[in-house]
């Protein structure tokens, strides 16, 4: 497959980056809801013509009533969202939730995917139970309880959890905090009774929960897939959870390069343009070249999740540590380039800094990929 | 699709009958490499026996039109081969300047008669090309290059000196850029072709920080470069005077050979390589050195990603044509890093310089012939100047 959009890709491509700039627009949304301290941290009116666009089911089976398309397509959608810092539950939901629920039965499916693909319900996914993404450990659990389940334990960072009409639970079943078996997913309706939320709101005003799951009592039927057999699950759902949020930080990135160029084209100081400095000039033409490589190996990644290949797990990681690398790079510089005005909050270019550092964090950070990527490699 | 399907199976059982078993590893070193040309002998049987297959078939220039030498395949049909070959580790049967540089700008800018002659010539490596662009005075500020070629009728009176010409001293001829017109910057430079054995032209290695001198200085003193060598077959390239742009042309060629996106070798991880190394004397990795291992696997399969996208959108005309100098950039650097790290992998072992064990200093030799890698061709500041005024369009000082 050639490493560029095809036809279709590329229409996608510009549907979003339109439906982005003009609905999704920073004044119009980030800053919007971050000034009146919206406890979601998103707007459902926004959400809604995300559905009407058809792509909150983007990644949901034709059977379903979704679109049935791959990462690749997830992450041209999430490049625009990251562009224009647009605050959605599109990863969560659309992404990390579907990906999870495509593994349930029919029944569940049936459950959930039309208020998702409506637009009318929001997911959340809860892996981590700590500050650092580290889902080989798993401690929540999960104990058979008549003909259901016991919830106990407590998730951190769950992202939009307070606003969900659901939550996808990572929990152990069996074994002991560290085994790959024993993992079961599980999924969790809002108004379960002994579940509490803790609200935070992060550094990029999006909102996230410490949620505790105090004996939660769950039926048979919110388990997803098979009991005990979660982790491969979690897997796929982390791998396009992470596909995904490389796809925003490309856009991250890109976004923040392109103000940060412009602005060297209008900044004079010293009677010149500050574009016209080499020592600027170069910083700029490298940050140009991680960028272009950051969403080369994007795409990569997602055309071998979408094919089933076995080198999927690998690149997936080398595409999240890299963007996250990149992005970083693209915010700092870009702060830097702007001068003082770079750290007012009138401008937008600290927004993207704050952004960068929120997603680079979820699913974990550059150095937790390279780690994997080492590991994978056999080192 | 499934014509390329059929491709690939032909190619695979033609790489089976015909690669002998002896060219199916890794370069190791030069001797490895065959590079043809008048003054040229086979290391082994093999290496003659491939060679001679691969001329037969057109497979030393795969993607050239079958008159002149080449085997006429497609983009993706040269593809596949290059896969195929690399699947199985074939060496390259022919390494030349003339296939990276000089040819793709005759098929760009050669006439009929330079194209039959020369293309022929080097897809049978019966000349061996050497590039005589740099001066001393002239390396980064190419333009600003002296060497001059006096008009005197049928031929061109060429004085002057050229410096870091590759294997000058085992070249037959030399594409050359001679100033024609001392007036005039950009449109006062001639790209000339001419035999090194002409009386005038001399060389003198120059020793190299690795302890090798495949580097000569080339001097040129009242060398008379004929103005045709026979019908249709100019001693330029281009018209005269206009020989900038076909050495511009060329120099993408060039950035995008070292920078290994044309499929060379530099993209691949090493850190599970330099793990076995280090288990082999019994150690580990230290953490730090791991670390870094990994980011710059990250790196090198990031930018394998890179070269990928970038040779699909050549193909389409997609892409920007100041690519290639991004792609120098971030190749050549990447390359350093990778000896840094493989140095460092090494130990002590790596720092003997004439030992059996490290093949007579392997490891550091080619560690500081990397060090070349980010000037040759055009260096990393400059490429970078390319990238900021012409991809970012940032504004000229
Ligand atoms: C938090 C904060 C507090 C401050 N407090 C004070 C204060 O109390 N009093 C006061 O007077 N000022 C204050 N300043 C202003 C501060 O001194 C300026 O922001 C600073 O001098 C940079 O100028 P600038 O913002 O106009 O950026 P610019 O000069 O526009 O610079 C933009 C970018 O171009 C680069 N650049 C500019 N010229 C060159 C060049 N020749 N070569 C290479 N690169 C170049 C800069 O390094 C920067 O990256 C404060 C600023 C901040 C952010
Ligand atoms: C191993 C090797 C093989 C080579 N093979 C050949 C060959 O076969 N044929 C041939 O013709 N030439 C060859 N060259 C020459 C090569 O193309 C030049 O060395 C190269 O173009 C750099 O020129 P220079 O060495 O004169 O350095 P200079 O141009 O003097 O550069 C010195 C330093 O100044 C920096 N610099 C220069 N201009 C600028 C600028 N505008 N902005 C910012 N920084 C700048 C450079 O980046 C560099 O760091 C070879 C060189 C090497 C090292």
């Amino acid at each position: 497959m050639p490493l560029y959009y095809d036809e279709d890709q590329t229409m996608l491509a510009d549907t979003a980056a339109q439906f982005m700039a003009e609905e999704g627009a920073i004044n119009k949304q980030l800053r919007h809801w971050r000034d009146r301290d919206c406890p979601d941290g998103f707007g459902h009116a926004l959400w809604k013509q995300f559905a009407e666009m058809g792509f909150t089911g983007i990644l949901v089976g034709e059977e379903d009533g979704g679109m049935g398309m791959g990462n690749v397509e997830a992450g041209i959608v999430l490049e625009q969202i990251g562009r224009n810092l647009t605050p959605s539950p599109f990863l969560t939901s659309s992404v990390l939730a579907a990906t999870a629920l495509k593994e349930g039965s029919a029944d569940m499916r049936s459950r959930y995917m039309p208020g998702l693909i409506s637009g009318d319900c929001v997911f959340a996914v809860a892996i981590d139970e700590g500050a650092k993404h580290r889902p080989e450990r798993i401690k929540t659990k999960a104990e058979k309880s008549g003909n259901g389940f016991k919830l106990s334990g407590q998730k951190s960072f769950v992202i939009q959890g307070a606003s969900a009409d659901m939550i996808v639970v990572a929990a152990r079943t069996s074994g002991s905090d560290a085994d790959e078996d024993g993992i079961t997913l599980f999924a969790v309706p809002k108004d379960a009774a002994g579940m509490e939320h803790d609200s935070v709101r992060l550094v990029d005003s999006s909102m996230a929960t410490h949620t505790k799951f105090d004996g939660v009592e769950l039926d048979g039927d919110a388990v997803i897939g098979e009991v005990d057999g979660g982790r491969e699950i979690l897997n796929k759902v982390l791998n396009a959870g992470r596909i995904g949020s490389a796809a925003e930080g490309c856009g991250v990135a890109g976004a923040a390069m392109d103000m940060t160029v412009d602005y060297l084209k209008q900044r004079k100081q010293f009677g010149k343009l500050i574009g016209e400095f080499q020592a600027l000039q170069h910083r700029a033409a490298h940050l140009y070249s991680e960028v272009e490589i950051a969403r080369a190996v994007t795409i990569k990644a997602g055309q071998l999740l979408d094919g089933g290949s076995e080198k999927a797990d690998l690149m997936v990681s080398v595409a999240k540590a890299k963007v996250g690398q990149t992005a970083g790079l693209a915010v700092r510089e870009g702060v830097q380039m702007h001068g003082g005005i770079g750290m007012t909050d009138e401008y937008d270019i600290g927004l993207y800094m704050k952004r960068d550092k929120a997603l680079n964090e979820f699913l974990g950070d550059a150095y937790y990929h390279a780690d994997r990527v080492a590991r994978l490699s056999g080192y | 699709m499934a014509d390329l399907d059929i491709f690939r199976e032909e190619t695979r059982s033609w790489l089976e009958a015909n690669c002998p078993e002896e060219m199916r590893q890794p370069v190791r070193d030069e001797e490895d490499v065959y590079w043809g040309g008048r003054k040229a002998t086979f290391k082994n049987d093999a290496q003659k026996a491939w060679f001679d297959i691969c001329v037969e078939k057109g497979y030393t220039v795969p993607a050239w039109p079958k008159e002149y030498g080449g085997a006429g395949l497609s983009a993706a049909e040269a593809k596949v081969l290059r896969q195929e070959m690399a699947r199985i580790n074939a060496r390259p049967p022919l390494s030349s300047f003339g296939i990276w540089m000089l040819g793709p700008a005759l098929l760009q800018f050669g006439t009929e008669g330079q194209k039959q002659r020369f293309l022929n010539e080097i897809a049978r490596g019966e000349i061996r090309w050497c590039q005589g662009y740099s001066e001393p005075g002239s390396g980064s500020d190419l333009v600003s290059m002296q060497t001059f070629g006096e008009d005197k009728g049928d031929h061109w009176e060429v004085s002057g000196q050229k410096i870091w010409t590759s294997y000058a001293d085992q070249a037959d001829w030399i594409f050359c850029l001679v100033r024609t017109d001392k007036a005039n910057k950009y449109q006062g430079i001639t790209f000339m072709l001419f035999d090194m054995e002409n009386e005038g032209v001399s060389t003198k290695p120059i020793l190299l920080i690795s302890g090798n001198s495949p580097f000569c200085e080339t001097f040129f003193d009242n060398v008379k470069v004929p103005k045709s060598y026979g019908e249709d077959c100019p001693g330029q390239v281009g018209e005269v005077n206009r020989g900038w742009d076909v050495a511009k042309y060329l120099l993408g060629h060039e950035r995008e050979m070292i920078s290994g996106a044309g499929g060379g070798g530099l993209t691949s991880a090493i850190g599970a390589a330099m793990q076995r190394h280090v288990a082999k004397d019994g150690g580990d990795l230290d953490p730090v050195l791991r670390s870094e291992l990994a980011m710059f696997d990250v790196d090198a399969l990031a930018y394998a990603a890179m070269g990928e996208k970038f040779l699909d959108e050549m193909k389409t005309g997609r892409g920007h044509p100041a690519q290639p100098n991004m792609m120098k950039y971030v190749g050549t650097e990447l390359n350093k890093r990778r000896h840094e790290l493989m140095m460092s992998a090494g130990g002590s072992r790596s720092l003997e310089w004439d030992s059996e064990e490290t093949s007579g200093g392997k490891p550091s030799r080619n560690w500081l012939r990397t060090k070349a890698n980010s000037i040759e061709g055009g260096t990393s500041e400059v490429m970078l100047n390319v990238v900021s005024k012409r991809i970012l369009d940032l504004p000229g000082a």
